[in-house]
């Protein structure tokens, strides 16, 4: 059952979960936090050798999988680290890796 | 000594203690509480007792510094200020808000400004974000740095009509004369045409005080340009 | 007379160059929100040799407060800065620095305790820490945090007193608000703080002493404790002394108690900090209005100033105590429960109400003290005071 906050502003002081607990788990996932970026990740999926290794080392788990390849990035909660691009190793063939930070409000590399 | 009235008898039992609350919504205020004189004009004529501002921007255009200049301005005019950015994480782009109320009179209230005369608004995509227009005084006036005419604005808005909407395209006047996307030196310069809460002449006397820290003559040269265009440029609806 | 210079600067500022114009030896000190950027510009200053302090960066507020406990016995002029956690994190230092008679001048930015996490402003920090046997100044704007934070220097090393002293300023309201003040030259500071002549100074090796004893099983700790006592009852006359000394030289009022339309008011508020100029305000317009309203600020709150508080109450017909900390168990607030204390003796008992406001960092509305006053105006016309809090502007 979800924890039900659509009236938060009318609630009064016998309203709120006692000592501020919160009685649900992963609800950081509703805030979104895309809005603190200032640069993006692009990945290329051509150079992409889906290693998983940002999916493993993101810490605000936005690298979006489908069965067991990377597709996307979860760009609401996505705060532009970096770390995905520091850690995507490269990929021998195009001699350069997968990943690579944008300025934020640009969708394709090269635009700076 | 016989008590009076207004006093508890002694011999009077007390009242079952119990914890009362006050809450929204909050009781309606009947005296002016904002305002002590109740008149008031603009284009820098007299000031009103009391001008109460909202900047809302994106951290790194420059809000804080042209708030705090604002501040100083003031100051050299011998009035009172209050200046309060809103405290947040302050990362560049993310939205913020300042605050900042100027008066002629000492500044006693340290109450958050819910109703601001004076709304600067240094980002338009913030008007999808925030509500810019949020308690605004009903002969208030809004300054947004935006390359659309006024009455449309006006109407996106949708405020009363006595409100002021002012059109400057402050990031286009920064990127001309300063080469930078930084919209804050403009906008003040629209923000004095349209209210006349600062002197032009002594911000500007200021402003190349602080940037002299800084920056070479050439750069405040190129300041004094946006200030004066916008000055210019600011269309009112 | 001191040159004074008009700015428009935070309080944090303020502090920071009151301090600076001190001139303390030793700072050891540890950031927290909202009182970093006072030590952050005094780091400044001693980087750029307008100071000359031995700045000690810790590891954690209780190391500050030791450190400055260890240099003030060595014989230091002591300063430092903290906050709502940090000032909890320090709490036995607290009563050691003021049973070791150490003169330590301390910034509190008031701040509201955890749990729940909340860095805005509320006085529980300082009231959670009033039993310590520390001075406690409180500063309603900028420019009274810069006079109390020079005031408390002279304060805490005069011989009679040798207690430590906390200057407090309400966190974000005062300390990050640009308001407009004015300060004195260096000279003008300088020459009212004086000297420090620290007794028994550990670095005086000619004449070795021993600070921070046991006192004993079964020793005279009673004892040393009534020499705290007698010095800070003491230090009420200091206090005033030294306050009237700063107000003939800056020309701004010092005063325990402040108050405002007292002189015939009905119906009052007693308060502490910047709420007192919003209950100024609404008090100058219900003037306007013909209502007698009045307005007491407690400047100084240890040692609590009874004598003062009754004799300015004497003849209200209500009272509202407004309490910006909770004492959570007792019939009301801190303040609430000390004014009613000092009134207990008038020949007259005056209703007293408690209103618990503000609460990490609740806005203080206008509104709300119109309503104080307008609930006082009905217990002074005959209404039975209730008994009990009131929680004034909660959602």
């Amino acid at each position: 059952m979800k924890w039900d906050i659509s009236h938060v502003n009318e609630w009064k002081s016998e309203d709120f979960p006692r000592a501020a607990v919160i009685p649900e788990s992963g609800n950081s996932n509703d805030y979104n936090v895309g809005g603190w970026r200032s640069e993006r990740p692009y990945r290329n999926d051509e150079v992409c050798t889906q290693c998983l290794l940002c999916w493993i080392f993101c810490p605000d788990t936005a690298v979006v999988l489908d069965g067991e390849k990377v597709v996307d990035f979860d760009y609401d909660h996505c705060k532009g680290c970096g770390i995905c691009a520091n850690e995507c190793p490269t990929n021998p063939k195009f001699g350069k890796s997968a990943i690579e930070m944008v300025p934020e409000g640009c969708e394709l590399p090269g635009v700076k | 000594m016989p008590l009076t009235d207004s006093r508890l008898p002694l011999t009077a039992p007390m009242p079952p203690y119990a914890v009362r609350c006050i809450e929204r919504p909050y009781p309606v205020t009947t005296l002016a509480a904002r305002r002590v004189d109740e008149t008031r004009t603009r284009k820098g004529a007299p000031m009103q007792q009391l001008t109460e501002i909202r900047w809302h921007a994106r951290a790194g255009q420059g809000a804080v510094t042209a708030a705090k200049v604002v501040a100083e301005t003031a100051l050299s005019a011998d009035q009172y200020m209050q200046a309060m950015p809103e405290y947040g994480p302050e990362r560049m782009g993310a939205p913020i808000k300042a605050f900042t109320r100027i008066s002629a009179e000492p500044i006693e209230i340290h109450n958050n400004i819910e109703n601001p005369d004076i709304v600067v608004v240094l980002d338009e995509s913030l008007i999808d974000v925030v509500d810019v227009t949020e308690g605004i005084a009903d002969d208030g006036a809004i300054i947004i740095n935006t390359c659309s005419p006024a009455a449309a604005v006006k109407s996106a808005l949708g405020v009363a009509d006595t409100v002021k909407v002012a059109c400057v395209d402050a990031s286009g006047i920064a990127l001309d004369t300063i080469r930078r996307d930084i919209p804050n030196t403009p906008i003040v310069g629209a923000l004095t045409k349209v209210t006349g809460v600062i002197d032009l002449d002594t911000f500007k006397g200021l402003l190349a005080k602080n940037l002299s820290k800084k920056f070479g003559q050439e750069m405040i040269d190129a300041n004094f340009a946006a200030v004066d265009r916008a000055f210019k440029e600011v269309t009112v609806a | 007379m001191p040159t004074q210079k008009t700015v428009a600067t935070t309080g944090n500022f303020l502090v920071a160059e009151a301090m600076r114009q001190c001139a303390p030896d030793v700072m050891a000190a540890y950031p927290i929100t909202p009182q970093t950027t006072i030590v952050e510009e005094f780091a400044k200053f001693v980087a750029q040799g307008r100071v000359h302090t031995e700045y000690v960066t810790v590891e954690s507020e209780h190391s500050a407060m030791s450190a400055c406990v260890g240099a003030s016995a060595a014989g230091a002029r002591v300063m430092t800065a903290t906050s709502s956690q940090g000032l909890a994190l320090m709490w036995e230092e607290l009563y050691i620095a003021a049973g070791m008679r150490l003169p330590i001048v301390m910034a509190n930015a008031n701040r509201a305790l955890s749990a729940p996490i909340n860095i805005h402003c509320d006085h529980s920090d300082v009231m959670g820490a009033r039993d310590a046997g520390w001075i406690m100044l409180f500063a309603e704007t900028a420019q009274e945090a810069y006079d109390n934070t020079i005031i408390s220097v002279r304060i805490a090393e005069h011989s009679e007193v040798l207690l430590p002293v906390m200057t407090c300023l309400d966190g974000f309201i005062t300390t990050h608000s640009i308001d407009r003040a004015e300060t004195m030259d260096d000279e003008s500071v300088a020459a009212f703080v004086g000297e420090y002549h620290p007794t028994y100074p550990l670095l005086d090796t000619a004449n070795p002493a021993s600070h921070g004893n046991f006192s004993g099983l079964g020793g005279p700790y009673f004892e040393f404790k009534k020499q705290q006592r007698v010095a800070i009852d003491a230090s009420m006359k200091v206090v005033k002394e030294v306050g009237a000394e700063f107000a003939g030289l800056s020309g701004r009022p010092f005063d325990v108690v402040e108050g405002w339309g007292m002189e015939d008011a009905d119906i009052a508020i007693v308060v502490i900090g910047s709420t007192a100029g919003n209950a100024r305000h609404v008090a100058r317009q219900l003037r306007a209005q013909g209502v007698k309203a009045g307005v007491l600020k407690v400047r100084v709150f240890r040692p609590f100033p009874a004598t003062e508080l009754a004799a300015a109450l004497r003849g209200v017909k209500a009272i509202a105590v407004l309490d910006r900390a909770e004492s959570l168990g007792a019939e009301g607030g801190p303040l609430f429960l000390e004014v009613r204390s000092a009134l207990y003796d008038l020949e007259e008992r005056i209703p007293v109400v408690n209103y618990i406001y503000g609460l990490g960092g609740s806005d203080v509305r206008l509104e709300l003290m119109e309503r104080v006053y307008s609930d006082l105006s009905d217990i002074a016309a005959g209404a039975t005071a209730p008994f009990g809090l009131t929680y004034l502007g909660t959602r």
